[in-house]
């Protein structure tokens, strides 16, 4: 197959970007989108320009480095799925191909398609945890969770932290992964104890840096990978209005 | 130098017990005293990190990682091993010691394994008050399945994605800590070389993967979490990350390096297909529960799999280890997998292939109980190779998936750089030759939550670390001033070859000739080869752009510098050890039916291999390893 790839070249955090135009020859269907790019790159280093920065890892969709948006969409055209489990064979041949980075006023942009995305690492460090210290933990069955529940708190767990869902939302918020942060506890019994003091101080900590509010779009939704439910977002609100009534979240 | 594992005296039931009583304490106003590097922060190092910040002692944590919960762990699917016995199926502390001694073929050292297995139950409590969320039954208790090597159910397990929920665990707790100021995490920064200081490992260089930036971290003791090396055979189940560099560096430094030949194949992958592939993607070993495995009983028989009937489909695996069948460890299993396909019966692109079949599971379950237990996997198959496992069998092949070889370390975990210890999959320790299923996320959590946490301070307390003087302080500069000239080196080189095609080209060397088969002949040729393919990478590789910004080609080329030397003491590994053993066959060495032949009289040691300026100089030490409680027998899964 045989594609034009527009890519965002930036040289640095402060630096003004562009898109610029490559052609991609001798692409297998069977190749990912990263599998692509990685032949795209070693030809621009034959050519003697510098290779496209762009981050990826695990290869199977579940660390969630890999970050592009893709003619427009996170993650590009497929449904439940991140860039690296994107193949070729979902695009026409001869198409053109735009490949920009995530961005949202908290995602800075380091390099070309690379993104700064360590305000989500600052949130779970408010609040996104159960505080409980190696070696007090009773039996692994001391404490029943209902299979339905544990299901829905894995359902919320499953998040990658990609960001796609900020990178979507035209406010940039980051509801959508906040809010599956919170769920994947609040639905534990293990989790009930910090539960409302958890949900403010994240929810706290994701204003402080810069994501936008939530106004109901769902595109987040749309986009994430894990297709991680809308629902959490609600289930976040009513958590963080009953943890202002109670006043938690004092440190 | 002698090697001593330090193994506390008395029963092996006892000792760790013992060890935990018997051991020197840092009393709690002092911890803070004392400060800790954590390299990596997968399930060792997370773990690690979090608890000792939890203890009190001071912690400076990094990873290459743009954010701790990317580790490579992340990724594990299957699941966790403890043994719980709560299927009251004959579980116990001694069965899951006895089978992990065995599965690795009589070459861990039985201490370590039995601590292990005993601290396995513990671990499953600590990750359920962390919020972990297992898989449960519709009573509410945790649910388990089966994995390779065992007649039991001891494996917990969260979807397909055991390794990224046991992650995240690890990292909420380390997040605790670097809230509460406990932990300074430093993300983007690699480490490139410890700091040695009066025979102890007092600190770190590392490089800012942003800025280019080298500098050097000091510290009373460092600890090394940085995962496995399986990437040194370019396709592998590893994430693209993963590398050897930091335990490689160290071994540079006085770290003997453990066993590294020790590669583990895995069984169930998805097949190759392209000269553009960059990994190979692991179908979790759980699948083994419900898939069958086979081959056609002719050779070259071209036709789909659902138009050949049962009598001319070969279960090879239940057919020739009818105890454990499609359940039989790996190394069994994937050197079954390339016999047959070595015989003209493969199936798929290349005839290297065998089926995974689930038509007769979802026959006796019905399709929801399968796409419940799997249905994750199956959908990545379905995306990878656009066929639909529902209705036609899965096509695997055995691919390189985890090093039980790493840097030898003893009873406490620390290496022979005293100050210097090793977690997870990056140590050589209790796998012996070959890791059973479930047990490496066992063993991460078992050394960072439990075993370091508690053996650190011991050293802590009985060791005078002196402030770093003037010499400290020497050391700690020309060991960064070494990386820098490393990295201005590799730039400078600007040759005409892509660090990829080195890369590519050692990987496949190393499969051909250090992989699912050895013998003395392709190992003596490999090293030559390694040789030569070095040389003309240290002049001809092309590392564009600059050092002293992100650049991802430099770090890339960084670290294939590091597999050229390692990939040859491998080879060097494998050709001394003239027997087989776990995923170690050495080709001259197996039974009249074609297992492979262990010998005990002369190769029952841990080979443990120091560094002396040139990797061909490198001169081997031996481990004894005694059997007093699992009695030395042929392993036989029949
Ligand atoms: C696909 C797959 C599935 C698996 N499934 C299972 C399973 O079901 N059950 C099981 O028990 N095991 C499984 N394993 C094995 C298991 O996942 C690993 O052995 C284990 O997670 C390794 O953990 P770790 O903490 O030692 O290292 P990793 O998780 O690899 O973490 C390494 C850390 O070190 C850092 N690092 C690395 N190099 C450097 C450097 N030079 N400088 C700074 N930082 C560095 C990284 O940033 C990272 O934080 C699986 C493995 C794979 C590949």
């Amino acid at each position: 197959m045989e594609f034009t790839i527009r890519v965002w070249r930036q040289a640095g955090p402060g630096s003004k970007g562009e898109l610029k135009v490559y052609r991609a020859n001798n692409v297998s269907a069977d190749s990912s989108f990263i599998e692509m790019m990685t032949e795209l790159n070693i030809h621009l280093l034959e050519m003697g320009d510098e290779p496209v920065a762009f981050e990826a890892d695990c290869l199977e969709g579940i660390c969630g480095t890999c970050s592009m948006m893709i003619d427009g969409v996170a993650h590009g055209p497929e449904k439940g799925t991140t860039t690296c489990q994107l193949f070729m064979r979902s695009f026409k041949d001869g198409a053109t191909i735009t490949v920009e980075p995530f961005r949202a006023g908290a995602f800075p942009v380091l390099k070309d398609l690379v993104v700064d995305r360590s305000a989500f690492d600052r949130i779970v460090q408010q609040g996104g945890f159960i505080s409980v210290n190696t070696g007090n933990a009773p039996d692994g069955n001391a404490v029943l969770v209902p299979k339905d529940q544990a299901e829905t708190s894995m359902d919320a767990a499953e998040c990658i932290g990609c960001g796609a869902c900020v990178a979507s939302c035209k406010n940039g918020s980051a509801m959508l992964f906040v809010s599956a942060k919170a769920a994947h506890f609040a639905n534990l019994p293990q989790g009930q104890a910090e539960r409302y003091r958890r949900t403010i101080l994240m929810v706290e900590q994701m204003d402080k840096e810069g994501f936008g509010a939530c106004t109901n779009q769902y595109e987040c939704e749309a986009v994430c990978p894990k297709e991680i439910s809308v629902n959490f977002i609600g289930q976040l609100n009513r958590d963080y209005m009953v943890g202002k009534l109670k006043g938690a979240g004092g440190k | 130098m002698t090697l001593d594992a330090r193994i506390p005296p008395g029963d092996i039931k006892d000792k760790w017990t013992r060890f935990q009583s018997e051991m020197k304490l840092v009393n709690p106003a002092n911890k803070r005293k004392y400060s800790v590097i954590v390299v990596g922060a997968g399930l060792a190092g997370a773990s690690a990190a979090a608890t000792l910040a939890e203890l009190g002692y001071h912690v400076e944590c990094f990873v290459f990682h743009d954010s701790p919960r990317r580790a490579h762990s992340i990724a594990a699917q299957g699941g966790i091993n403890a043994a719980k016995n709560y299927q009251n199926d004959g579980d116990s502390v001694w069965r899951l010691f006895y089978d992990t001694v065995k599965g690795g073929d009589f070459r861990a050292r039985e201490a370590n394994v039995y601590r292990l297995a005993e601290i396995s139950t513990s671990i499953i409590d600590h990750c359920v008050a962390l919020g972990v969320p297992f898989a449960r039954e519709y009573g509410g208790t945790l649910a388990n399945r089966s994995f390779g090597g065992v007649q039991v159910s001891r494996t917990f397990y969260a979807r397909g994605q055991t390794g990224q929920q046991l992650l995240l665990g690890a990292y909420a707790t380390l997040s605790r800590q670097i809230g509460l100021g406990q932990v300074r995490m430093h993300t983007r920064s690699e480490m490139t070389d410890v700091v040695v200081v009066d025979g102890r490992a007092r600190g770190i260089v590392t490089r800012n993967l942003v800025t280019g930036e080298i500098s050097s971290h000091r510290a009373d003791a460092v600890v090394i979490a940085t995962g496995g090396y399986s990437n040194v055979f370019f396709l592998s189940t590893n994430a693209k990350g993963s590398n050897t560099s930091a335990i490689w560096r160290a071994h540079k430094r006085g770290a003997y390096f453990g066993n590294p030949c020790y590669t583990q194949i895995h069984p169930t992958c998805i097949p190759a297909v392209g000269e553009q592939q960059a990994k190979l993607t692991l179908m979790s070993e759980s699948l083994r529960n419900d898939g069958r495995i086979w081959v056609p009983k002719s050779k070259g028989d071209k036709r789909a799999a659902s138009s050949i009937p049962e009598s001319e489909r070969d279960y090879y695996l239940e057919r020739k280890y009818p105890s454990f069948g499609n359940l039989a460890p790996r190394d069994i299993a994937s050197r079954s997998a390339k016999e047959v396909c070595d015989d003209g019966r493969g199936v798929g692109p290349g005839e290297r292939g065998v089926y995974l079949d689930f038509r007769d599971a979802i026959a006796r379950l019905g399709r929801p109980v399968i796409e419940e237990r799997y249905g994750n996997l199956f959908d990545m198959y379905a995306k990878i190779t656009g066929e639909d496992p529902y209705n036609t069998p899965m096509r695997i092949y055995p691919a390189p998936h985890y090093t039980m070889g790493g840097l030898w370390v003893d009873y406490n975990l620390m290496s022979t750089v005293p100050g210097l210890f090793v977690i997870g999959e990056a140590n050589f320790s209790d796998h012996g030759a070959n890791r059973l299923g479930a047990s490496a996320l066992m063993q991460g959590l078992a050394d960072g939550y439990f075993i370091l946490p508690s053996t650190i301070g011991n050293y802590f307390a009985s060791s005078k670390l002196p402030a770093l003087g003037a010499d400290g302080e020497k050391a700690l500069a020309s060991a960064a001033d070494e990386s820098r000239a490393l990295f201005t080196k590799l730039v400078n080189i600007k040759g005409k070859r892509a660090v990829d095609s080195y890369h590519r080209e050692l990987g496949t060397l190393m499969w051909d000739r250090c992989g699912m088969g050895r013998n003395a002949p392709g190992l003596n040729d490999a090293i030559q080869r390694i040789g030569a393919l070095r040389e003309e990478f240290w002049t001809n590789v092309n590392v564009p752009g600059s050092s002293n910004d992100l650049n991802m080609s430099l770090e890339y080329a960084a670290r294939v510098a590091d597999y050229f030397e390692l990939a040859e003491l491998m080879c060097m590994d494998a050709l001394h050890r003239e027997e087989s053993c776990g995923g170690h066959f050495r080709e001259e060495s197996q039974t009249p039916d074609g297992e492979a032949r262990r010998d005990d009289q002369q190769f029952c040691y841990v080979g443990a291999w120091e560094y002396t300026g040139k990797v061909s100089a490198s001169r081997l030490h031996k481990e004894p390893l005694s059997f007093d409680n699992v009695h030395l027998v042929e392993r036989s899964y029949k």
